[in-house]
């Protein structure tokens, strides 16, 4: 047991805290100062970049630059030559199990089904929790997840799906309902890859559903905030016009929500294609659960197939492009409703 | 105080939309001159632009002797009370008032007897300590007003103050303004779309309509002689009454009305222009008179407004509230023809 | 108008009726399946909770629920194992120097440079914001092999940054700053945009500078938006897993908590009790940021994302 490091190295950490902060704030104040001294004329084309530099030179080093040279290494090899597509043709053979196929079959689950859940789920909740006069307790209980680090959230859910054979007494907590309540065999939740409904192996469904349950708080309390935008005389006007309360949801209140249902919809999706952790930490992509994530790391560490790493992050890439496109389109059109 | 000058004003944001065209006043030291107009007139563009808030396409603006095109708004030496009151929300009605002081780097003494001083003459003393949300609407304005004084400005600048205050307040500030106006000795510019507020306050009222200045001129004048159509339809409540005629012969022709001109016109064609209370229901012996079928008795107590139907025109009448109509009656109306206007068709100018 | 009539009469004067009943049932109904879903979203936690509290030997023997009834066997000999088999002082203590400065950075830059998107004007400005709101669906990975190259050929790594006397965490400092940004910027301009231009306009007449409009004015009015920016960054920073391993990966002085913890689960397999303590400690941070600044969290994302 060592904390002692948080004492001795308090003076680091109290350094650090300050001395940041007091770096930045110089830099602008400092950048200001220079730009005082400019002629009149030419401070208002100056000043703005002043400003937003920093910012945009950082992103500029870690995610536009380093994007455009994965780009550009998925199309060599080692020894970095150009091979043409040599690297997404051994990602992309041997169709529908080899390669990178089955990683990209999850990600279509994730994408449809762990979109679809959260929203689901979120909207329910919403709705469900406007009606009582404890809403803030409840909604702060479902958003605590939130909070936990994916890690923390793995070790919880393998308890929820710890697995001992049949006859002895279940550690897991959805095999010991199965057990006692349904009087069914217990099942491997992680490793079992029979078809759900006859189509989604259970095992992914299982890791979905952990990754679900750490995230349902933030729609919720997006989507809640979004009811309780909608205007209450609607709401009256709509049942003095004789509309059922299901009527109302889905006439009023529904359409009332969608942009909102809509923002929260394409996060999800960028969340869902970028699956890694749950995934990572749970099976690490073994049981045909992994993702393009979690493949893209593991050629990348444990292969070193760099080019294969590439040709893997490019191809999830080409995957959100239609996100971006669709949230990019979102964007303007609010921005010219402005 | 201070003068202000506008000079060949114009105000042009793409080379299809311009807001402000050609603008021309002078605003003498210590004037209360109010600019009305309809919204999206350019008024509030105008004042922006003397306020600094807005660059200046072309012509000059003056304050006092000062071109001030090129000077930082604030150095302008004004003060701009907004429509919003633009109050600090995370500062106290103090620190409102004393913010424009430090920025001045004033000495904290010299701050402090100042905003004493402001918040004195607007009966805020009580309220220094809170923050604007916890204020009411007409608390909020006088501190708005009051962040305004501290500076002493040359020039006041308002752009429609009260048109968040309810009516009874909107009427009491009016007063307080006006007295305002008087204790310090200042310029004040006003912008307003409300017509009432012009006439009460104004020492003179500029009427802008679609970027171009209509009118100038003291309220009683602008009410009596304006100098065109719109300025006609803009002042005065309810609206003058418009009915279209051809003149022969010195004899103004209307659908259900003719009334021989107080003076020649050169026109053929044209609007008459009356003001309600010209049409009661005395009638002058041997002065033109019109039948009017009552769509809508309106008795206010004082007054009793009736609008009907005079030939094919719209006509509205201010008769004796003890009078007796009913909707649906024909009433004989008399018009007083010293308060007769008559407009050209094309121009739209005033030609009596 | 007939319903609007009727329907107050109905509820005053048949109070018996089997309407009033259903409206009660109805009621009823809503509080448990609210509470019944609440609690049943809390068990998972519980359940590690408790499990965290029992002999290991009871751990792998029977479910956490077991525990609830007597005899009760609690121990805390978990938490102290935990402490002693890992190096969990030290990679807490890396975990701050990770998350403070790493979510200082990223909120102070993002707050430049979002007013500079909300306020000034400047050529490309629409484009750039386009851009950065492009970004926010980039995926991570992509960047991960030029970065990791470039921070080695820069000698931004934790061994070599020790080595001249700078702090090892640099590289994930920066790191995190820029992936950070895209969204930061966003929520911020989003919110910076939605303040009254009059306030702006009053604060130039009052003859106040950028600086003393963006310290004075800006700042105050937009901390929900800065407190629920910082939360989001301090808690994506804090449990993140991914960057930490591909930067710092293998070296345990700089690890953060995630890191140590995904250690513990593959180096202790299947020793659950260190797990669940070790996960329960994990927490307390993040949980503690996010009880202590929720109530401006919603404000502050709602602002950002949803709007109009």
């Amino acid at each position: 047991m060592d904390f002692s490091v948080l004492l001795t190295d308090l003076p680091t950490l109290v350094v650090v805290i300050i001395g940041v902060p007091a770096v930045l704030a110089a830099y602008i104040v400092g950048g200001e100062y220079l730009v005082r001294r400019l002629p009149d004329k030419a401070r208002p084309s100056v000043r703005p970049w002043i400003w937003v530099a920093p910012a945009l030179l950082l992103v500029a080093g870690f995610l536009v630059a380093p994007a455009i040279g994965t780009l550009a290494q998925s199309f060599e090899d080692k020894n970095g030559a150009f091979i043409g597509f040599q690297n997404f043709a051994a990602q992309l053979a041997g169709f529908p199990t080899g390669g990178a196929w089955i990683a990209i079959r999850n990600n279509l689950f994730w994408l449809i089904f762990y979109t679809l859940f959260v929203l689901a789920f979120g909207l329910l909740l919403a709705v469900l929790f406007d009606r009582v006069p404890y809403e803030s307790v409840v909604k702060s209980l479902i958003f605590m997840p939130m909070a936990i680090s994916s890690v923390a959230l793995v070790v919880i859910w393998k308890f929820m799906y710890a697995y001992q054979p049949p006859g002895q007494p279940q550690t897991g907590t959805l095999n010991f309902i199965l057990n006692t309540v349904f009087h069914q065999d217990p099942r491997t939740w992680i490793q079992d890859e029979s078809p759900l409904l006859g189509l989604f192996p259970l095992n992914d469904m299982a890791l979905i559903g952990a990754a679900v349950w750490g995230i349902v708080g933030f729609s919720l309390v997006i989507l809640s905030a979004a009811l309780k935008g909608i205007p209450g005389d609607l709401l009256e006007a709509a049942r003095v016009d004789g509309a059922g309360e299901i009527t109302i949801f889905r006439r009023v209140i529904f359409p009332l929500m969608m942009p909102t249902v809509v923002v929260v919809g394409t996060t999800l999706v960028i969340f869902a294609l970028k699956a890694f952790d749950v995934v990572y930490a749970m099976t690490n992509g073994n049981y045909h659960t992994d993702v393009l994530a979690n493949r893209m790391y593991q050629l990348l560490y444990n292969s070193h197939d760099f080019g294969g790493a590439s040709a893997v992050a490019v191809i999830l890439l080409l995957t959100v492009i239609p996100v971006l496109i669709f949230n990019l389109r979102q964007f303007r059109a609010v921005e010219a409703r402005r | 105080m201070a003068s202000v000058t506008y000079d060949h004003v114009v105000k042009r944001y793409t080379a299809d939309l311009t807001v402000v065209k050609d603008f021309n006043v002078e605003i003498k030291d210590k004037e209360f001159m109010v600019l009305v107009g309809p919204s999206g007139c350019g008024k509030s563009t105008a004042l922006r632009m003397l306020a600094g808030l807005e660059a200046i396409s072309e012509g000059e603006i003056r304050i006092g002797d000062r071109v001030v095109n090129n000077v930082a708004a604030k150095d302008r030496d004004i003060a701009m009370v907004f429509q919003s009151y633009a109050l600090y929300p995370h500062m106290s009605v103090y620190d409102n008032m004393a913010f424009p002081l430090q920025m001045q780097h004033m000495k904290k003494d010299d701050i402090d007897k100042r905003v004493k001083n402001a918040s004195r003459i607007l009966g805020l003393d009580n309220f220094l300590k809170r923050k604007p949300r916890a204020l009411s609407g007409g608390q909020r304005q006088r501190v708005a007003l009051g962040r305004a004084i501290v500076r002493s400005p040359k020039v006041f600048l308002l752009d429609e103050p009260l048109s968040n205050l309810d009516a009874k307040l909107r009427g009491q500030t009016r007063i307080e303004l006006q007295k305002l106006h008087r204790d310090l000795q200042t310029t004040f510019i006003y912008v307003t779309h409300d017509q009432v507020e012009a006439m009460t306050m104004g020492d003179r009222i500029a009427i802008m309509n679609a970027g171009i200045l209509q009118q100038v001129g003291t309220p009683g004048d602008i009410y009596d002689h304006p100098a065109n159509l719109f300025v006609a339809g803009f002042i005065g409540s309810p609206t003058m009454n418009f009915v279209p005629a051809t003149v022969d012969n010195g004899t103004a022709k209307a659908s259900g009305l003719e009334v021989k001109l107080p003076k020649p016109v050169s026109a053929a064609k044209g609007t008459l222009g009356f003001r309600p209370e010209a049409v009661t229901d005395r009638v002058v012996e041997g002065g033109p008179t019109m039948k009017m079928k009552v769509d809508v008795v309106e008795r206010l107590g004082s007054d009793q407004f009736l609008y009907g139907q005079v030939g094919a025109d719209q006509v509205t009448a201010r008769v004796d509230p003890r009078m007796s109509v009913q909707p649906g009656d024909t009433v004989q109306l008399g018009l007083d023809t010293r308060g007769l206007h008559f407009f050209d068709a094309e121009t739209e100018k005033a030609l009596i | 108008m007939t319903v609007a009539v009727a329907s107050p009469t109905s509820s005053t004067t048949a109070r018996f009726s089997p309407r009033w009943l259903s409206d009660r049932l109805g009621g009823l109904v809503l509080h448990v399946v609210v509470i019944g879903l609440t609690v049943a979203w809390m068990v998972p936690t519980i359940g590690l909770l408790i499990t965290s509290f029992r002999q290991s030997a009871d751990i792998s023997n029977s479910g956490w629920w077991t525990a609830l009834s007597p005899p009760f066997k609690f121990t805390l000999d978990n938490y102290s194992q935990m402490f002693a088999a890992s190096n969990l002082g030290q990679s807490l203590f890396n975990s701050f120097m990770i998350s403070i400065p790493a979510t200082i950075i990223p909120v102070t830059l993002a707050a430049f440079a979002a007013y500079a998107f909300a306020w000034m004007k400047f050529p490309g400005r629409d484009w750039i914001f386009l851009a950065l709101v492009g970004l926010l669906a980039v995926p991570l990975q992509l960047t991960f092999i030029p970065v990791t190259t470039e921070f080695v050929k820069l000698g931004l790594t934790p061994q070599h940054l020790t080595a001249i006397g700078l702090p090892p965490f640099i590289p994930l400092w920066l790191a995190h700053a820029g992936y950070g940004l895209p969204f930061s910027i966003y929520l911020l301009s989003n919110f910076f945009r939605a303040l009254p231009s009059d306030l702006f306009e009053s604060a130039e007449i009052d003859g106040a500078g950028t600086l003393t409009v963006f310290f004075r004015i800006v700042l105050p009015l937009s901390v929900p938006a800065i407190a629920s920016l910082v939360i989001f960054q301090f808690l994506w920073v804090w449990n993140d897993l991914l960057v930490a391993l591909i930067y710092v990966g293998g070296v345990a002085t700089v690890a953060p908590v995630t890191v140590t913890l995904v250690n513990l689960v593959g180096s202790y397999g299947q020793n659950y009790q260190l797990l669940t303590a070790a996960a329960f400690f994990s927490m307390i941070v993040p949980l503690v940021v996010f009880l202590s600044l929720q109530r401006y969290f919603v404000r502050g994302i709602l602002a950002g994302s949803v709007k109009g």
